[in-house]
């Protein structure tokens, strides 16, 4: 039976895991290759390398922490965050990423999604999408959630999919940070709308709130950051939790 | 030396970084007479099986004559559909035709929210002894993202169950074939990868 995924979620700053998390229970947090080891040892499913770099020599130093993470464990690994085009997925693809993530350059060129899944497989490609709720629906976000896309969330990932996106990485702008669980109803709306893989995220504080998003929110992975950073929070507890509550998982 | 065959089909970072980490040494072939003389052929791939159309007539005499004399030969995900006869995926493209089968797209189901592409971990039922799956117990979790799938024949080694039961891994005398990612499923992938290597430390 297909398991229900765990993916961390590392946000990474000119090389450094950063993020307004607690660090204090881990010895050289900062470092991406570290805290992915640690998590590869606790049984997570994936990692994401979310890039917040704002600097010119984003691509190198992306590339550096790719290949960081990417040497120290042999788990499905994802980069996001400024992949903005065809050069910039190969970069990262090269680097050892086996999947990108796109958002903001997807939804202003949708045509790069086919381009990237004609060249690395569907599969290596995932739409992120941040979304705020509205009376009328999902309100679609970018450029890190500061301007109205002008969409809907549901009719976005529908698209995405119909031009070759492999997954949907799906962030509740209004539950992020929060730690009040996951959009459990808004995860299922666009989960129900496609035929491919939805990950949750944004709203993680507890561990009862993945076994919602697996449950009612039909989600296919739940991703979190912030939650696994506690010590008393490992992927591992986490996962005994869900299978003591009926989700499968890998143990 | 081991060949490790770049058809153009996605990305081989990953394959190599467990190959390196695992301390084999590998090429890869520019031409198909660089295969021969090689102690193993792995045959990688992700994405659709057209892309497999790259591996023209002089690579499938290639690959297929040292596979018959013997050579290990490890298909991985396309890479062991392409192992088969062909695919409904792009019907117009040979496989190597090396096991007997067809590939055959994956049944979803609505009702159980089982989605294709089967994307993700899910456990290999072991259905005989086998080589490639030396240290490892049935149950063991391994990473799947594909919408393609082997039918379970005589030559399958381990079955997995989505909405239907499909081959996961294949083996017959030197040929093997895996249908999930042995160097993206952890420590599990790992084993998978060096007991191939093993296998070719006998020959």
């Amino acid at each position: 039976m297909l398991t229900k995924r765990i993916i961390a979620c590392l946000d990474v700053r000119d090389g450094q895991v950063v993020k307004g998390v607690q660090f204090q229970q881990l010895r050289h947090a900062g470092d991406p290759g570290e805290l992915a080891r640690r998590y590869n040892v606790e049984g997570i499913d994936e990692v994401v390398i979310l890039d917040i770099t704002a600097t010119l020599e984003k691509r190198q130093a992306l590339a550096r922490t790719i290949h960081a993470v990417a040497s120290e464990i042999f788990l499905p690994l994802t980069v996001g965050g400024g992949i903005r085009s065809e050069e910039d997925a190969a970069a990262a693809v090269e680097a050892g990423a086996d999947k990108v993530s796109l958002n903001t350059a997807a939804l202003r060129n949708p045509e790069v999604i086919t381009t990237l899944a004609k060249r690395y497989g569907s599969q290596a490609v995932i739409i992120a999408i941040d979304a705020k709720r509205r009376d009328d629906g999902f309100a679609v976000y970018v450029r890190s959630g500061t301007t109205d896309a002008a969409r809907d969330a549901v009719a976005w990932a529908h698209e995405a999919e119909s031009r070759g996106a492999g997954e949907i990485l799906l962030t509740s702008m209004d539950r992020d940070g929060t730690k009040a669980g996951f959009d459990c109803e808004m995860t299922a709306a666009v989960s129900d709308a496609v035929d491919i893989p939805v990950i949750a995220s944004g709203g993680a504080g507890t561990f009862d709130h993945f076994t919602d998003v697996f449950t009612s929110g039909h989600a296919d992975a739940a991703l979190a950051a912030s939650i696994f950073h506690y010590a008393e929070s490992s992927v591992a507890d986490l996962k005994h939790h869900l299978r003591a509550h009926g989700i499968p998982v890998r143990l | 030396m081991i060949a490790l065959v770049d058809y153009g089909a996605g990305n081989l970072t990953s394959v190599r970084k467990a190959l390196s980490a695992l301390g084999a040494e590998f090429m890869t072939p520019e031409q198909p007479p660089d295969v021969k003389g090689a102690r193993a052929v792995i045959v990688p791939g992700v994405g659709h099986f057209a892309a497999t159309s790259a591996l023209h007539e002089e690579w499938r005499v290639a690959i297929g004559g040292a596979a018959r004399a013997g050579t290990p030969l490890f298909g991985i995900c396309v890479g062991m559909q392409w192992l088969f006869e062909g695919s409904d995926e792009a019907p117009g493209v040979a496989g190597l035709g090396v096991m007997k089968g067809r590939i055959a797209r994956l049944d979803g189901d609505a009702e159980k929210r089982l989605k294709v592409p089967h994307v993700g971990w899910n456990a290999l039922d072991f259905t005989r002894e086998a080589r490639l799956l030396r240290g490892l117990d049935s149950g063991a979790q391994v990473y799947f993202t594909h919408s393609y799938a082997a039918p379970v024949t005589s030559e399958c080694i381990a079955a997995t169950t989505h909405a239907n039961t499909f081959a996961a891994a294949v083996e017959r005398d030197n040929i093997f074939g895996v249908q999930f990612h042995p160097e993206k499923s952890g420590d599990a992938g790992l084993q998978i990868l060096r007991n191939f290597l093993e296998i070719c430390d006998r020959c």
